[in-house]
């Protein structure tokens, strides 16, 4: 199932967007962010289920992470009270180094893993961290599915 | 002078998209590259270039500014020398210290995204759609949207937003005033003159809090003032006389600090007890509607864990990316959105023929 058609130059510049599948968010455990693990059936022949789980499931332990309450946190929020929060304008908080990462992961899925497939992870936080946008491109093996979108290229995922 | 234009058809709906199309060739020939918050569909006025954001109606911000400062000010000036002279130098220290806290805190909370969603883009929105329409019927008006989800084993119904087009996450609520979804939506609050949310309601308790020991230190003060000044021999009266800017910081004090410290009562139960202000109006979780003891989902059953992740829970950023910069093919979408919604309001559009046919006759001649 792993065709070698795409790099990730060449989705973002000239390959047809066919359709772009979201994975939703998970609200079980309350407001915490989390995906669905739940596999998409519109991917069903374009990537194997397990690497898409363990991505999403890397990415759900990055934000539990992020928003993990616990010693780091209670410093950062005191050290902000006493300070008025003038320390926010000048400090990157651990949620944003948190989401650094998330976006560094992300590009590296998308160079090894999802490109290769046509496939494209738009960054959730670009989405208001509300789905996973899976973007899927043209696939040239079969050359039959015809794009159905005008734009030429979805590439608005790490720049 | 219209013939010269070569448009035959009065259509609103051609008259309205030329000129923006003729807009946006320019735009794109000039090449500007604009940045997110020029485009954004919410109610807010923006400054420093993205850097702070308001909302359209800075309701009475600057009435509320304006009674800290004065009432300090008053202060500062008239009681302070007194009391310095008789008490201690760390009155007007500490008044100080308070007063610049308040400020702060009040400037924070008023300037920052109390946690803005952006909304759904146009393939999330048909993709959202999708999979309403192969649930739902097939009249022309659907019925109003909703969508129950598990929450900690307690069953809590989503509401589609028809302005954002997304179901809102779990304890969001659509601001009307600025025309967002906001994340934990609490209230708007008029004093602040923005919404408070996830983002910025520690803030807004930090400022409620402030200014409930500002206002009850200065009310102090200022009757251990006319005190002593009594004291020395003269009439409560004559004292009064003598410092007539004690008076006002008097009035103003007495029927602030009732109104303040309330709040802060009402808003240290809600953190206690992880509820929002929406939440506790609507009742959502009483214990009359629900059968369980404990009616909240999102409560962690503990007030000292409840406070603490609230208060110094990690602070998210900012989801609307207010200072990054549009790509070609997100400032394309913005004119077939006017496209489609223009037939509902073509009696509105017929008000503008007028001036939209001068725009296109100038741009032709031009």
């Amino acid at each position: 199932m792993a065709r070698e058609f795409h790099n990730l130059q060449e989705l973002r510049h000239n390959a047809s967007l066919v359709t772009k599948v979201f994975v939703q968010r998970d609200y079980t455990e309350g407001t915490v962010c989390r995906f669905q693990a739940k596999f998409p059936s519109e991917l069903d022949n374009r990537i194997e289920r397990t690497l898409l789980e363990e991505t999403v499931k890397t990415l759900n332990s990055y934000y539990v992470e992020a928003e993990k309450i616990g010693g780091q946190s209670y410093l950062e929020g005191c050290l902000a009270c006493a300070t008025a929060y003038i320390v926010f304008l000048c400090m990157e908080t651990r949620y944003e180094k948190v989401l650094k990462k998330i976006s560094g992961y992300i590009h590296e899925q998308n160079e090894k893993i999802y490109a290769p497939r046509g496939l494209l992870l738009t960054d959730p936080v670009e989405r208001g961290m509300r789905v996973l946008e899976i973007s899927v491109f043209e696939d040239r093996g079969s050359g039959s599915s015809s794009p159905s979108s005008s734009m030429s290229s979805a590439g608005s995922s790490a720049r | 002078m219209m013939k010269n234009c070569e448009y035959q058809q009065i259509d609103p709906r051609a008259l309205s998209v030329l000129p923006q199309s003729a807009q946006n060739n320019t735009e794109k020939t000039v090449q500007r590259s604009r940045r997110k918050w020029e485009v954004f569909p919410g109610k807010n006025r923006f400054f420093c270039d993205g850097r702070i954001i308001l909302p359209s109606q800075s309701g009475v911000l600057p009435l509320t500014l304006g009674l800290i400062v004065v009432t300090c000010g008053l202060f500062f000036a008239f009681d302070c020398p007194f009391l310095v002279k008789h008490l201690t130098v760390f009155i007007p220290v500490i008044g100080g210290a308070l007063f610049v806290f308040v400020v702060f805190s009040l400037l924070r909370t008023s300037f920052t995204d109390p946690g803005i969603l952006p909304r759904a883009t146009p393939d999330e929105a048909a993709d959202i759609e999708k999979q309403i329409d192969t649930s739902g019927s097939s009249t022309y008006r659907p019925p109003p949207r909703t969508k129950e989800i598990l929450i900690n084993q307690q069953v809590v119904k989503l509401k589609y937003c028809f302005t954002c087009k997304m179901f809102r996450p779990p304890r969001t609520s659509h601001c009307s005033l600025c025309d967002n979804c906001v994340e934990r939506f609490d209230h708007h609050c008029p004093w602040v003159g923005n919404c408070v949310g996830k983002r910025n309601y520690r803030f807004f308790y930090s400022f409620i809090i402030s200014l409930s020991f500002l206002t009850s230190f200065i009310f102090g003060c200022v009757i251990t003032h006319i005190t002593l000044r009594s004291q020395d021999g003269k009439s409560l009266v004559q004292s009064i006389q003598e410092s007539p800017a004690s008076v006002v910081e008097l009035v103003i004090c007495f029927f602030s600090i009732w109104s303040i410290l309330g709040l802060s009562g009402f808003h240290t139960y809600l953190i206690a007890s992880n509820l929002t202000t929406n939440e506790d109006i609507k009742g959502s979780w009483s214990s009359k509607r629900c059968a369980e003891e404990s009616g909240n989902p999102y409560s962690y059953n503990s007030i000292i864990t409840n406070c603490c992740a609230t208060l110094c829970g990690p602070m998210p950023p900012s989801l609307i990316d207010r200072r990054g910069f549009l790509s070609l093919d997100e400032a394309i979408p913005a004119v077939s959105a006017s496209e489609i919604e223009l037939p509902p309001f073509t009696v509105k559009s017929d008000a503008h023929m007028e001036e939209n046919c001068q725009d296109f006759a100038l741009s032709c001649t031009a």
